[in-house]
């Protein structure tokens, strides 16, 4: 009896496992399938769009679209293709994204590294205030603070430039000091004492003891600032629409704007849509595990 | 060296350390304080400000109107109806996500180590929300779109998707479900890697199925860290924007003008400013008391989690 009864918990358990197996397998589908059919997209003629709408690989794949999207073809050739016509100029968008998001990303990192070593770390008047004042910070709602700043940067005169708009992410945000704090609290209070006696200050302790052993909430950090600046929308928008200034994510907005509503451009939004991913992906693929560690690391701080 | 003498010179140069240490603090946190004061504190006395007068004009600041606009915000059935779309795609969002990530999470937990597959997962976290919503909306095309194309190989006439006044919400709530449930899933299998191994052992020792094992153990230890990952997405769930800037614009019919997206219209489509930030300021209301009961409860939680 007690050998049937193991016997029927093990197939129990296969069958659930298998169930678990299955599940996983779709759910992985589905957050891999839409990248793939962008990518199809983006590489097909608008032309085939119509006809050959469910094969995986479809005949005439190129790399004409984004031959177009980035600049390289004249007028003719892109209206050809089902293009607008409009100019466009991707690789200038992925550049200006790629120096917006480093930008932001070395100014959140170095300056919470700062203030978050001062507010664990230094003994000063006020410290708990400043503390307590930048954490009421946190309930702040971006909307909230988008109209107020965005009257602000006019009034600065810094419409429509870099500096505008990296302006209220560079210093970086109540949440990364908080975060950098958390961090350098738990930091072993001996090892810096030790190094004390060395005779080196506080600024020589930072940057020789505790920054090097830091690495992986720095790590961490950068990668949810990265993130965040890449992905960011609103803000760009409103302060640098310029042709020349504009972010990928507000040029893909342009894209659709301008794209034909009756006959949309799909393949080249698709290519568009790819240059805002790819290097996401590259990211991805060399960082990966460290991401997956520092994802874990954010959970529970 | 003898001890008290160490202990003199010790105390000694820390004297003379606190006295810098004032300099060396003022002088690190200058750059977060000023960002601070700039983008936090001042936005924060201009925006409620702002929401007690008229202000139609970026540049020239309008009069006061005391309560006017609040009381036009209570008045106004677009704002009701903001709220409850929000509500809607909130419920949805974070309904979906949170069990799909659960399940995620306890799979991988009980099946597999391998780190490609959480990779995997994560990816569309990485993908900004325009170009989300950007191939959701040439998937989901009711005339060429892949989803409905599949469809049609089985007779099924297909959906409309963004374009149903019915269906364009909950649609946008799924994309986002798809962006995040990979991360929320990473986040509640970390808390699941908390909970004591042998506590399993023990209990499949009794014969205990997956299933009591999900029950009796799994889901209790990690309420707190559910709890927490929940409120969390709420907090960033009800400020959805990106999505309908490329998926909807906002319609049909109203039926995806979440309270954020309505905000951003009045303040900068109609410059109606001082509206905006009365709407923004009740905005800024809910999520702060949101936030003052989330730090409640990580508190709490931290406490759960320590006697567990």
């Amino acid at each position: 009896m007690s050998i049937s009864y193991l016997q029927k918990q093990k197939s129990k358990i296969s069958l659930g496992k298998a169930g678990a197996w299955i599940f996983l397998g779709v759910i992985l589908f589905i957050s891999l399938f839409p990248v793939f059919w962008m990518l199809r997209t983006a590489l097909s003629p608008n032309q085939n769009l119509f006809s050959a709408n469910l094969d995986l690989f479809p005949d005439g794949m190129s790399l004409n679209n984004f031959k177009r999207i980035l600049g390289f073809a004249t007028l003719e050739e892109a209206q050809a293709m089902g293009g607008s016509g409009a100019s466009l100029n991707f690789l200038l968008y992925l550049w200006n994204s790629i120096k917006f998001t480093l930008t932001v990303v070395l100014g959140t990192v170095t300056f919470a590294v700062c203030g978050g070593y001062a507010l664990a770390r230094l003994n000063f008047r006020g410290r708990n205030a400043i503390f307590y004042l930048l954490m009421s910070g946190l309930l702040v709602p971006s909307m909230f603070a988008t109209i107020p700043n965005f009257i602000l940067i006019i009034k600065l005169h810094l419409l429509n430039t870099f500096a505008g708009s990296v302006a209220p992410f560079v210093f970086g945000t109540p949440f990364a000091v908080f975060f950098m704090r958390q961090f350098f609290i738990s930091f072993p209070k001996e090892i810096e004492e030790s190094s004390e006696l060395d005779g080196l200050g506080v600024l020589g302790r930072l940057r020789k003891i505790v920054l090097p052993m830091s690495l992986p909430p720095i790590y961490t950090l950068a990668l949810i600032t990265g993130v965040g600046a890449w992905n960011e929308y609103l803000w760009p928008y409103l302060v640098s629409n310029d042709e020349n200034k504009r972010v990928l994510t507000v040029g893909l907005r342009i894209f659709l704007a301008q794209s034909p509503s009756t006959a949309p451009d799909w393949a080249g939004l698709m290519a568009a849509t790819t240059m805002t991913i790819v290097p996401v992906i590259i990211i991805l693929a060399i960082f990966g595990k460290k991401m997956i560690g520092s994802i874990q690391l954010t959970g529970f701080k | 060296m003898t001890p008290q003498k160490k202990a003199v010179t010790m105390s000694q140069s820390k004297l003379f350390r606190r006295d810098r240490q004032g300099k060396v603090a003022f002088f690190l946190l200058l750059p977060t304080l000023i960002g601070f004061s700039l983008f936090y504190i001042y936005p924060t006395i201009r925006g409620i400000a702002l929401s007690f007068t008229n202000t139609i004009d970026l540049g020239t600041p309008g009069e006061n109107v005391g309560f006017e606009n609040y009381i036009k915000v209570f008045q106004d059935p677009i704002f009701w109806n903001a709220v409850r779309v929000t509500l809607q795609y909130v419920v949805i969002n974070i309904g979906s996500q949170t069990v799909i990530a659960l399940g995620l999470a306890v799979a991988m937990d009980r099946l597999t180590t391998k780190t490609w597959i959480k990779i995997a997962l994560l990816m569309p976290w990485l993908i900004p929300g325009v170009s989300a919503a950007m191939l959701y909306r040439w998937m989901l095309n009711p005339l060429i779109g892949v989803i409905n194309q599949f469809l049609a190989i089985f007779g099924h006439p297909g959906y409309l998707f963004f374009g149903s006044e019915t269906m364009a919400m909950p649609t946008v709530a799924l994309v986002n479900t798809w962006r995040f449930v990979g991360y929320t899933s990473l986040l509640i299998y970390a808390g699941i890697q908390m909970i004591p191994k042998n506590l399993y052992e023990a209990a499949s020792l009794d014969g205990a199925t997956e299933r009591k094992l999900f029950t009796k153990i799994t889901l209790p230890l990690l309420r707190p860290v559910l709890v927490m990952v929940m409120v969390v997405s709420f907090i960033g769930s009800f400020q959805i924007f990106d999505t309908m800037v490329i998926a909807t614009d906002g319609g049909p019919m109203n039926s995806t003008r979440a309270i954020n997206y309505y905000i951003f219209e009045k303040a900068f489509e109609q410059y109606k400013i001082g509206y905006a930030a009365a709407m923004a300021t009740l905005l800024l209301i809910f999520l702060a008391l949101l936030s003052l009961i989330q730090m409640r409860i990580a508190r709490a939680s931290d406490s759960d989690l320590s006697q567990a």
